[in-house]
């Protein structure tokens, strides 16, 4: 027996070291570091220990706009990509041919580099000296008003922000709900064109209640995911956020830790812990909520 | 009375037959919006700089077709030496993770031992916290070593992953424990059955954890970032990055969309080709990111 528990422990080894190494300790220290006030990366040196770090980021309107952007960012793309991917799961499931074919289409912004393809989104939506992009010219076609989306108003940039982010996390979405769709039972599908029973009814009352769990899933993820949104601002923007007003707060600790603005781990780590907290705090509500409401 | 009953029937076929096309209709118009960004590349990437630039509203096709541009994403910026690195990166990263992966996934559902569900449980745990929280210990730890700029730096944090490790000791455990009891009987060691009976029987799963493994790989970009700043250690993802800052200068489109293009095409080819396996490993939980 002992030496089956010493040869356990030894095939676990690596994966331990690896984890404790890069994963638990780093957990530890990075809620050490919030506290440490004044802390100096090049001596290693602090002053006290206090929560000055937490309320330095708390007023620092850069960290302001960035929760603020990531919060509309959240609020917009997690219901919208949810129920946008219900929408088409439920619409591949009712079609037989060129089913594959379009599953195979949906997936391929998964496959792909969100810094390289943004790049692409960048020119669809950007407006220069030399041209109004390809999207401007649609909007002219039906009349509108060219927009710069890259370099323009608030709301213009958030629009792409939310309309990439949503191109991005579709692909999983779709395929979570349609493998969901296909496993429901197909006798209550039988058993409800029996009694003749309206395709809107069976929706809500046989499609929706079963794949509940999953779509609240989704929603849960959804809103996880966007709170850790950070490459896709990026690769629509630049790095530099803070400049375009389009950070994240994900880009805000990382800005904070490194680039021309870093340099604080301190600070960085109290916006950290703040995200986690953020983060944890939905997670849980949406955990509650969804034991009450989810029933098949 | 038979006439009306065909009548109510015929209706009913026409209704299901227009809500048929408005399904088919909405599915292409997002299978457009899906695709119009890879012909837009395509199509951006074969414009020549000079006609690109002459287009004031833009045009979808193009009748001259040109190579310039790859041959500009070559030699003009080093992108052949990021595609290198991401290749080197990528594999040495999943080839590290699969092996660390399968040697405790095969302790957690063969092995007995004391405090495993302890710590299989701690484990599971350490799938709830975000990378965005550890990455500040972890960047100032690699510092501290002096890895900045090279691939262990790169690598070592980037093998971790939990989820992985779950996904293989449930697909072990499938494999009946009489074979590993037959195997003991032959005296065969635990390493040597673990190599020649696990390995191969547990082969799809291990074969959808390296593919999708590598995706994640091919397109991290945080960690690249805070870890590099000599562009000879860039991947694609900071490469790219800094070519749309510092590479061609700001208004060569065609150029960096060839360079788009040249870091999308591996990924989709390995997609195309594991299409089934992919899928099906995504939809068992991964998640991009």
């Amino acid at each position: 027996m002992s030496t089956n528990n010493k040869k356990a422990w030894l095939y676990l080894l690596p994966a331990l070291l690896f984890l404790i190494f890069f994963m638990v300790y780093p957990l530890i220290d990075v809620i050490i570091y919030s506290v440490e006030e004044g802390y100096n990366f090049a001596s290693q040196t602090y002053f006290g220990v206090g929560t000055y770090n937490f309320s330095y980021v708390l007023h620092d309107p850069y960290c302001l706009q960035a929760v603020k952007n990531t919060f509309i960012l959240v609020i917009i793309t997690a219901p919208v990509s949810s129920g946008l991917a219900l929408l088409i799961s439920v619409g591949l499931s009712s079609i037989r041919p060129l089913r594959e074919l379009y599953q195979t289409i949906y997936f391929l912004p998964y496959v792909t580099n969100t810094l390289a393809v943004g790049l692409v989104f960048m020119i669809l939506f950007q407006r220069t000296e030399y041209t109004d992009g390809m999207v401007n010219l649609l909007i002219n076609w039906f009349g509108g008003e060219s927009v710069d989306f890259i370099d323009g108003p608030y709301w213009a940039k958030m629009f792409v922000l939310c309309f990439y982010t949503v191109w991005v996390v579709m692909p999983f979405k779709i395929l979570v709900l349609t493998s969901a769709l296909a496993s429901v039972n197909q006798d209550y599908y039988k058993a409800a064109r029996v009694d003749g029973t309206p395709r809107l009814r069976v929706f809500t009352k046989i499609t929706l209640p079963m794949i509940s769990p999953m779509l609240f899933y989704l929603v849960i993820t959804g809103f996880i995911g966007a709170f850790k949104a950070y490459s896709d601002a990026v690769a629509l923007f630049g790095t530099d956020l803070n400049a375009a007003g389009m950070n994240t707060i994900v880009g805000y600790v990382y800005d904070m830790l490194y680039g021309d603005s870093g340099g604080y781990p301190s600070y960085a780590s109290a916006a950290a812990v703040i995200l986690f907290v953020i983060v944890l705090t939905i997670t849980c509500v949406n955990l509650l909520v969804s034991r009450k409401k989810v029933r098949y | 009375m038979e006439v009306d009953y065909e009548k109510i029937e015929k209706a009913a076929k026409r209704r299901s037959g227009v809500l048929r096309g408005l399904t088919y209709a909405g599915l292409s118009v997002w299978a457009l919006i899906v695709l119009f960004p890879f012909y837009w590349m395509i199509l951006t990437s074969v414009k020549s700089y000079a006609s690109y630039n002459a287009e004031y509203v833009p045009s979808f096709f193009t009748l001259h077709p040109t190579l310039e541009n790859y041959e500009n994403a070559f030699t003009a910026v080093p992108l052949g030496g990021y595609l290198m690195n991401t290749v080197i990166f990528a594999l040495l990263t999943t080839l590290l993770m699969v092996v660390v992966s399968v040697l405790a996934a095969y302790a957690f559902a063969r092995l007995e031992f004391k405090g495993k569900n302890l710590v299989f449980t701690l484990f599971l745990s350490l799938m709830m916290i975000p990378s965005e929280l550890v990455v500040i210990t972890n960047f100032v730890t690699i510092t501290n070593l002096d890895l900045r700029n090279t691939f262990t730096g790169l690598i070592l944090p980037s093998v971790t992953s939990v989820f992985y490790i779950y996904l293989l000791k449930e697909n072990f455990e499938q494999v009946p424990d009489e074979l590993y009891r037959a195997a003991k009987v032959d005296g065969t060691s635990d390493l040597k059955y673990l190599w020649k009976v696990m390995v191969p029987i547990c082969r799809p799963t291990i074969v959808t954890v390296t593919i999708l493994k590598i995706i994640e790989c091919w397109n991290s970009y945080v960690w690249p970032r805070l870890i590099t700043d000599d562009p000879a250690y860039y991947l694609v993802s900071n490469g790219i990055q800094e070519i749309r800052e510092n590479g061609f200068g700001r208004e060569n489109i065609p150029a960096m969309m060839a360079a788009v293009v040249v870091i999308s095409v591996p990924l989709i080819i390995l997609f195309l080709v594991f299409r089934r396996k992919i899928m099906e490993g995504v939809a068992r939980g991964g998640m991009k990111g």
